[in-house]
């Protein structure tokens, strides 16, 4: 029962610099037919082929998901990070031809809200932007708060300002504008769903405060993509395959397993739908666990990795793949 | 060349038949000569011609027959359709999913023509032609739901996926094995599963939750499900049970062959594009005893098939009070010979 996606074979259509730090691809089909209807919040995972190495990265589609003629999503680039975003700023140009999943949403608005009221940290405006369309659309009612280090960086604030006006407030930190978290969150009318997506301490933030102020768990909702850090390397045994692999410093486990040609599994590629989870059968060393699908309980008990976003530093590791 | 379809009844006079053809092609449920459950999801993608498999939206000779029943079953009980109000973007998906599959398998019956949001919808066999905007509900005569669900064969439920789990908040449910969709509404995946005996304990239903709230849009799955019914109706639903419960009471020796019923579903999961929502079709297929046996492999199958079968299952099923009247009957059939592996006949 693998659960795989299906594969698009797309063409890159533009590249739009942002600002500073993101830049917008679009897509097309290359046989152009459309390309299939996506709900808000769904991603894609895009196929980097970096000469020896291919790296695959979910990312947001923020177009509206009534156009279905082109995909677009926008990478913040990462300096620190293992090359995908680098990789995509300095070698995707149009015309270059790629292969992208079908869409997957991990992060569906709640059609049952009365009101949708959505808080958005840094790039983490993307699925946001696909919401508020479709929303809109159907006269559906939401909000939206953006904080972002400057104006300059504020990704789409002055698009989204120009489509929705006062349904979008911005906050930014150069200039000590913060949200007044708990007013906000006490002041909602019943039937309101809260969405967040941005850095995981902002998550944090706010699904401890959601909690503390009474909200039930089931209306807030929120998209926790960690990408896969990079690290010491480290050598694996797949057991079932019988083979001895060596992940690289830049390179993700899972990536390594299937540059190995063994191919687990997998969804979103950022430690949350679960589907690439994977038995320990034996570890000398210690994890590194990066993911929010495995419970507290399985990252203690060392039998369970999520190869996606997580590593190891140690003398050897065995696993049931 | 088109399909001919049948004019037959699914109530009163019972008319329904199976042609030849469509005798060969029914999807026998039993790969092997004993039953269990099991998660059998399988990929759902195209079969055989020939086979039920042929298009992933069937459309068969008891098309126009049962659109007719299911207006009979609507007219006296509206409540067998109902739509959650956050549940109406999820019918526009399934309308679109079902013109598309119904125009793509059988275009000299279907044809659906889309400019922009401006889409007209032929229907040839109940004779509609109907020129509506899409994601407009003001331009069908129903909502999109109850609209496509009319004019498409076998029952849909759809369930909306949140907080990791499906919720049964929209269907239409006319060609039912004695569950309500009224009773239903509203209930979450392990909820209304909670009258189904051992499968509970197996874990089953916590593995296919975890396969289905994956299911990945253009990659449908499937599995069969199997009951019996005496006399070929479809509407066996608890509303009804005092039309059809008393039935049971009426299988003799002699009419066996013509009155008990092997009713299979073909389930099917597709991931809906716009709402995320999770549409799962229950098309029920029919066929009677006569016209089974006329395949000797799955008359000696099922022949074993049912003699072994777990007494739980047995009463879940409703086969208790005939299960040793259509035994014997069957076993008349069963020389004690082998079956070839697989579901087809020999």
């Amino acid at each position: 029962m693998s659960t795989g996606t299906t594969k698009l074979d797309v063409v890159v259509s533009d590249v739009v610099p942002v600002n500073d730090l993101v830049t917008r691809f679009h897509f097309r089909r290359r046989d152009g037919e459309l390309l299939p209807t996506f709900s808000g919040g769904a991603h894609v995972v895009v196929e980097m082929r970096d000469g020896e190495r291919t790296r695959l990265n979910p990312y947001s589609l923020m177009g509206s998901p009534l156009n279905t003629s082109e995909y677009t999503i926008s990478v913040r680039r990462d300096d620190v990070g293992r090359g995908g975003s680098l990789f995509m700023h300095r070698s995707v140009k149009p015309g270059l031809e790629m292969v992208i999943s079908y869409p997957v949403n991990l992060f569906s608005l709640d059609l049952r809200a009365k009101k949708h009221l959505m808080l958005a940290g840094g790039i983490g405006i993307t699925p946001f932007m696909a919401q508020t369309a479709q929303l809109a659309a159907e006269g559906g009612n939401f909000e939206l708060h953006y904080t972002c280090r400057t104006a300059s960086l504020g990704t789409y604030a002055d698009v989204l300002r120009e489509r929705y006006d006062r349904r979008i407030r911005l906050y930014h930190d150069d200039r000590d504008e913060r949200i007044d978290l708990d007013r906000l969150l006490s002041s909602q009318p019943l039937g309101t769903h809260l969405y967040v997506c941005g850095p995981s301490g902002m998550i944090g933030w706010v699904r401890d405060r959601a909690a503390a102020l009474g909200w039930p768990s089931e209306t807030v909702h929120f998209e926790h993509f960690a990408a896969p850090q990079p690290g010491a390397p480290f050598d694996v045994t797949l057991a079932v395959t019988g083979k001895t692999i060596r992940v690289d410093e830049q390179q993700s486990l899972l990536e390594a397993i299937e540059a190995a040609g063994v191919d687990p599994p997998y969804l979103c590629r950022g430690g949350v739908c679960g589907q690439c989870e994977t038995n320990v059968i034996s570890h000398d060393g210690k994890f590194i666990h990066n993911d929010h699908w495995l419970s507290e309980e399985d990252h203690r008990s060392g039998c369970k990795i999520m190869p996606c976003v997580s590593r190891f530093e140690g003398r050897s590791l065995v696993l049931e793949r | 060349m088109g399909i001919t379809f049948r004019k037959e009844t699914f109530r009163d006079d019972f008319s329904f038949r199976n042609s030849p053809e469509h005798i060969r092609r029914f999807p026998f449920p039993f790969h092997e000569d004993s039953y269990m459950y099991a998660v059998n999801i399988e990929p759902h993608v195209l079969g055989p011609k020939g086979s039920v498999l042929e298009n992933l939206i069937d459309v068969d000779e008891h098309y126009v027959a049962e659109m007719q029943d299911r207006a009979l079953v609507l007219a006296e009980d509206p409540l067998r359709c109902q739509s959650l109000p956050h549940m109406t973007l999820a019918g526009w998906d399934l309308l679109e999913l079902l013109m598309e599959q119904q125009a793509l398998g059988y275009p000299e019956h279907f044809t659906l023509t889309r400019d922009g949001d401006r889409w007209r919808w032929i229907n040839r066999p109940l004779g509609i032609d109907d020129t509506f905007t899409f994601g407009d509900t003001s331009t069908l005569p129903y909502g999109p739901m109850e609209y496509i669900t009319r004019q498409s064969q076998g029952d849909f439920c759809i369930l909306d996926q949140r907080d990791g789990n499906l919720w049964m908040d929209a269907g239409m449910v006319t060609t039912q094995a004695d569950w309500s969709l009224d009773f239903d509404i509203g209930m979450n995946f392990f909820e209304w599963h909670a009258p189904v005996p051992l499968a509970h304990e197996k874990g089953i239903f916590v593995r296919a939750l975890k396969f289905l709230t994956n299911i990945q849009q253009g990659k449908p799955a499937r599995r069969l499900n199997w009951t019996m019914t005496i006399n070929p109706r479809l509407d066996t639903s608890p509303e009804n049970y005092h039309k059809w419960g008393p039935d049971r009471t009426t299988v003799t020796a002699e009419n066996v062959g013509d009155k008990v019923h092997l009713r299979v579903e073909l389930q099917s999961f597709w991931r809906l594009p716009r709402s995320n929502g999770i549409v799962f079709p229950i098309r029920c297929y029919l066929i009677k005893m006569d016209e089974l046996v006329m395949q000797p492999k799955w008359a000696r199958r099922l022949h074993r098939v049912i003699r072994d079968l777990p007494e739980e299952l047995a009463t879940y099923k409703g086969l208790t009070r005939y299960r040793p009247t259509l035994v014997e009957w069957l076993s008349k059939l069963d020389d004690g010979s082998p079956t070839s592996p697989g579901f087809g006949p020999d």
